[in-house]
């Protein structure tokens, strides 16, 4: 039925083969952070095993295979996001540190008193507190692009919103209601304003393909962890030419040409934007995620994570009705595999307890997005979000653990 | 599902369906204090009367979080309203050493493990508040527990510092 064979894929994620009081483990929380397949974990151990040595700069043929090791990475995430060279590649801990480079390198010298950015109530805190924290530094404006009741984007305003100002910083899927922005529509309008754009792709990268050349934007942010890969590592894509006019981020060894006591002379790119020891094994390990993504293909993962979508609305509708409200947009293909719901009266906390004693994993909270939790009027929400190795059976085993979960606080 | 029973006893589940003094009062003369979780944006409002002679008159609770965080304020609510703030602040001690003791046993969140030996020797009967005894079994849901109490000892340090209120 299914685009993928979930039990081969499942086969190479051996976290998930476990039993948790005897209850097989159901993985429904991979918006927050994915698991990651054999092939990511051994090309780590292989790196630390056989090729580990700090990189750039060793003559001696150990660093020269880590160097290759990373730079390799760093083709194959340029090849994965349609880079036009790896020069626009920069790898950073997270997409938040992809963010806050762009918010200092790009931000500071760009923006002051009287100029003007815009966000939406769709982003995720990473993607409005850099922000805040340059505005009250800097004294520009914040503009915020509202949401509609089903948690898309309401651009009726845009064009007003983007008059005058510098930048347009917009998530292409929310990480608490899937909505898939129409990134092209506002990158054109953006660019009509003469604002630069940074698309917050944390939660699309993972799971449907991705052309930054053809999206147009100046700046893409994601994180190596929600797609596969390890934690600690993240990718900031820049334009080239954008990039190489902006000052340094962080300043230390691997990011310059010279120094004297006198000063300092940047590298150029990628280095510029990255001081100190990178994440190596990482990054490689990054390498390893986005080569099991193409042997089974992103459309496929896209195909298989609208079917399982739908399934999920379709099932949780016809088994609870009313008893609960899902946030976000109705049709399927309008959304990523992410859900967010309410669950009759049922706070998500407690409505995460009953589920975690039936080994079902998933979160809930305000997902760092307390605008959009403001707008919604809920302090928190529980969240499903599947990915490659989530199946039908998943699916049934959340809704029948909701059903316990609302008969025990029917009581 | 055994040990949700532990967690979910029947009077938090009580006192989550029917929350006692459940409301707000007017500031001033009331004071107001109020206390977030972070990690799930549980929020809860005291609005707390304290007379001349330090007695705690009128206390109403308002805000929006979980069961175990709402019963407990609840609970909290019922159990110093008509006290004196000096024995509101040793309940505080008494039910914070309870969540505590054992989350330092569990290797929980030390931040909370500030009762100090004296609480012993001042324990007073937790009456209902004896349920939450449960939460300690889940170490993530001790932070909902305590949020009204740190939230009324906050408001008690703010009426302490502040001159407007006798
Ligand atoms: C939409 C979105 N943006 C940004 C982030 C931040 O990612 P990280 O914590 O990896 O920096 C997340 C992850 O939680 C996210 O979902």
């Amino acid at each position: 039925m299914s685009s993928l064979d979930v039990a081969l894929i499942r086969q190479d994620f051996p976290i998930l083969d476990q039993r948790q009081d005897g209850k097989k483990l159901v993985f429904l929380d991979s918006a927050a952070s994915s698991q990651r397949p054999r092939q990511v974990l051994s090309a780590m151990d292989e790196l630390y095993e056989h090729s580990y040595a700090n990189v750039h700069r060793g003559v001696y043929q150990l660093a020269e295979r880590a160097t290759n090791g990373y730079e390799g990475a760093r083709k194959k995430v340029a090849d994965f996001i349609g880079a036009g060279s790896t020069n626009e590649v920069v790898f950073t801990k997270n997409a938040t540190e992809a963010i806050n480079l762009v918010a200092h390198s790009w931000g500071r010298p760009n923006l002051g008193p009287g100029d003007a950015i815009v966000l939406s109530m769709l982003e995720h805190h990473a993607n409005i507190v850099p922000w805040q924290m340059l505005a009250v530094e800097l004294g520009f404006e914040i503009r915020w692009i509202p949401v509609t009741d089903d948690g898309q984007l309401d651009l009726a305003d845009l064009n007003t919103l983007l008059d005058g100002a510098k930048l347009l910083a917009v998530t292409s899927m929310s990480n608490v209601t899937g909505s898939i922005t129409p990134v092209d529509l506002l990158v054109a309008a953006a660019n009509n304003a003469g604002a630069k754009v940074l698309i917050d792709a944390c939660q699309s990268v993972p799971h449907m393909a991705t052309d930054v050349t053809a999206m147009g934007a100046d700046f893409v942010a994601f994180s190596g962890h929600k797609m596969l890969g390890p934690s600690g590592i993240g990718v900031l894509w820049g334009r080239e030419e954008l990039l190489d006019s902006m000052p340094p981020f962080l300043g230390g060894g691997g990011m310059i040409i010279n120094v004297t006591t006198e000063g300092f002379t940047a590298d150029g790119l990628p280095g510029k934007f990255e001081a100190g020891t990178p994440p190596i094994a990482e990054a490689v390990g990054l390498g390893a995620a986005i080569d099991y993504l193409q042997t089974i293909g992103m459309d496929e993962i896209r195909r298989h994570e609208v079917e399982l979508t739908a399934y999920a609305l379709r099932t949780l509708d016809e088994e609870l009705g009313s008893a609960v409200r899902v946030f976000g947009p109705s049709e399927p293909a309008a959304r990523g595999g992410v859900l967010s719901f309410e669950l009759a009266d049922v706070h998500a906390h407690d409505v995460s307890q009953i589920l975690d004693s039936e080994a079902v994993c998933i979160r809930p909270g305000h997902h760092c997005a307390k605008p959009l939790m403001k707008h919604f009027g809920v302090a928190a929400t529980a969240r499903a979000s599947v990915y490659i190795y989530n199946d039908t059976d998943d699916i049934d085993a959340l809704v029948a653990a909701l059903k316990k979960a609302r008969d025990f606080f029917a009581i | 599902m055994s040990g949700l029973e532990d967690l979910y006893r029947e009077i938090i589940i009580d006192h989550y369906r029917s929350p006692r003094n459940r409301g707000q009062l007017e500031t001033p003369p009331a004071h107001r204090a109020e206390g977030f979780n972070p990690l799930c944006g549980d929020e809860v409002v005291i609005f707390i009367d304290v007379d001349d002679d330090g007695l705690v008159t009128d206390i109403k609770i308002d805000g929006q979080g979980c069961s175990i965080s709402q019963s407990s304020a609840s609970m909290m609510s019922a159990a110093v309203k008509g006290k004196s703030v000096d024995d509101a602040k040793a309940l505080t001690s008494t039910f914070k050493s309870m969540m505590s003791v054992h989350s330092a046993e569990i290797g929980g969140d030390g931040s909370e493990a500030d009762a100090d030996a004296q609480a012993i020797d001042t324990e007073l009967p937790l009456g209902d508040l004896e349920a939450l005894r449960g939460v300690v079994k889940f170490p993530v849901r001790i932070k909902c527990a305590t949020l009204s109490w740190n939230t009324l000892s906050q408001a008690f340090d703010e009426l302490a510092s502040s001159p407007d209120t006798e």
